[in-house]
This record gives C-alpha cells, structure tokens and sequence, in this order.
C-alpha cells in the first residue's frame, strides 16, 4: 500500500489499500464502534422506560472498560463531584463523535469499493478524502492506537519487548497492527500538514 | 471603602502577562501518554488552538519530555470547553486552578 499523500492538483487526500488491509482497517472500525455502543453510556433498564426517554443525561462515573476509561479521562482529578458533571454533560457526546468517525471510515473504504465480505484476491481499494474527512480519519486512527495500546498493555520505550516476542505471538501480531495503524496516522498528518 | 485619596498602586513585581492570568484563573494540562505520535500532538494543538507551528512544538516537547503541559488558560467554562475537545482529539487532558 502506499501511505497518504495530498494530490497536488485535486488537493485530495489519497491514499491506496489492498483489499486485505482495508478488510483490516474495517474490522478494527466496527469493533471500536461496538465497544462504544457496548457499554451503555446511560445504562438504566431499572426504571420506567418513559423516564429514561426523556432523561438525556449522561454516566457519572468513569467506564469499567479500559479502553473507554482512556477515551474518556477524568476531567477534574481532584474534584470527584464536578468530574461526575463534567462527564454527565460530555461522554455521550464524546461518545456518539468517536463512533461517527469510526463509521466514516468504513463507509469510505466501502463507497471505494470494499464489499461487504471480502472473498477476491488482488483488490486494491483507492481512498480520495477531503480535507474535513481525511481529518475525521486522523482522529479516529488515534482512538484506534489507544484501543489497541490499551488493550495491549503498551509503555513508553518498551519497543523492544513487543520486536523479541516470536511472530506467532498474538501480541506481536497485534503490535504490528498497532505500529502500521501509526505509520498510516504519521503520513496522514504529514499530508494534512502539507 | 474610605482611602481611596491615594492613586491605586499596581504592584511593580507583576508583569502584565501574569496580570492578565488573574482574570483567566482555570487552566487545561495535557497529560504525556506513550500512544498519540509528535507530530499530531503539534498538529491538535496548532489546530484547535490556532498556536503557531513554534509554540505548538515547544508545548507538545513539554507534554514529551516534562509528563504535561499547560495548554491553555481561561474561564472554568473556556477550560471545559478545551478539555472536552482534547479528549474529542484523543488526548489525556485534565483542567485545575491556576496555581
């Protein structure tokens, strides 16, 4: 594949994939969405369904989940009552921003030609993105890292760990997707700079 | 209220910077996290604050280098406002009172 680029004459921002790793970049999208969805930002079955229509705030507390606890930090880590607020006013906005880029992107690789189950070999997928969406991208890819980071357990200077793990190690696999999933965020940003 | 004859004294160890500081008494720390790359810290950060490349660079450094960084001052609600879009961004940020 080739990184992204800005196209000099269109002002595009494009970038080729093939099939396989655009299947890939899919994949990682509907998960984070789901996880997103998955733990219900407002979970209250326990009431009357009429009232929890019509209560339109949000969590209090920080998620269970890692992954979400890192997407959705602590705003005021000394003042518990106004970290309640903060949150109850911006997580399901947060929330409902981060799984609308992810779907941005697997609409993208869709309209360019992605199907919805990959079954051919050789399929290129060819990526043109404006300026507001190639930005949508960016910041999505950055949710991407922190859920495979997170999930992976990674620190700072530890690259050397994750490069002697043998390569049938999930988790060296797993960094792998995280480092081209960075390597794709770095070109991206260099375009969009550029 | 009775002394008001005398002109009002600015103290002369106050600059107007650190004068104007006093009206924005909240500010947004983004945290260093071994994930978000350099170069699209900088970007966010000349982005969304409209820094230049410069202090958008010496700023991300700091996050780098120190663990965190003062990004911006203001009201409670500007800081609020601030956190809510890093976070938007992916990046670990918190707010306090000025110290």
């Amino acid at each position: 594949m080739s990184a992204f680029q800005r196209h000099r004459r269109s002002k595009l921002i494009i970038a080729n994939f093939t099939g396989f790793e655009a299947d890939l970049l899919r994949s990682l999208a509907g998960q984070l969405v789901e996880l997103l969805r998955n733990e219900a930002a407002v979970p209250r079955d326990d009431v009357d369904p009429f009232e929890a229509l019509m209560d339109f705030s949000g969590p209090e507390e920080e998620p269970d989940d890692p992954v979400l606890a890192r997407l959705f930090p602590t705003a005021y880590p000394d003042d518990e009552e106004a970290a309640a607020e903060f949150r109850r006013f911006t997580e399901g906005r947060l929330r409902d921003g981060k799984a609308a880029a992810a779907i941005a992107i697997i609409d993208g690789l869709e309209e360019a030609g992605l199907p919805p189950e990959l079954d051919e070999d050789g399929l290129m997928i060819d990526v043109e993105l404006d300026e507001a969406t190639a930005e949508t991208w960016m910041r999505s890819f950055t949710d991407l890292r922190l859920a495979l980071a997170t999930r992976l357990g990674v620190e700072e200077g530890d690259e050397a760990y994750w490069y002697s793990l043998p390569d049938d190690d999930p988790r060296a696999q797993a960094h792998d997707i995280y480092e081209w999933v960075g390597w794709l965020q770095e070109t991206l940003v260099g375009a969009l700079s550029r | 209220m009775g002394h008001v004859s005398a002109p009002v004294e600015v103290e002369p160890t106050r600059t107007p910077d650190e004068i104007a500081q006093t009206a924005k008494p909240w500010v947004t720390i983004v945290w260093n996290d071994p994930v978000n790359l350099m170069s699209y810290v900088t970007y966010v950060f000349q982005k969304y604050f409209g820094y230049s490349k410069k202090k958008a660079e010496k700023l991300m450094m700091e996050v780098h280098e120190d663990g965190k960084s003062v990004v911006s001052h203001g009201t409670r609600e500007e800081m609020e406002r601030d956190v809510q879009a890093m976070h938007e961004y992916g990046l670990w940020a918190t707010m306090d009172r000025q110290e």
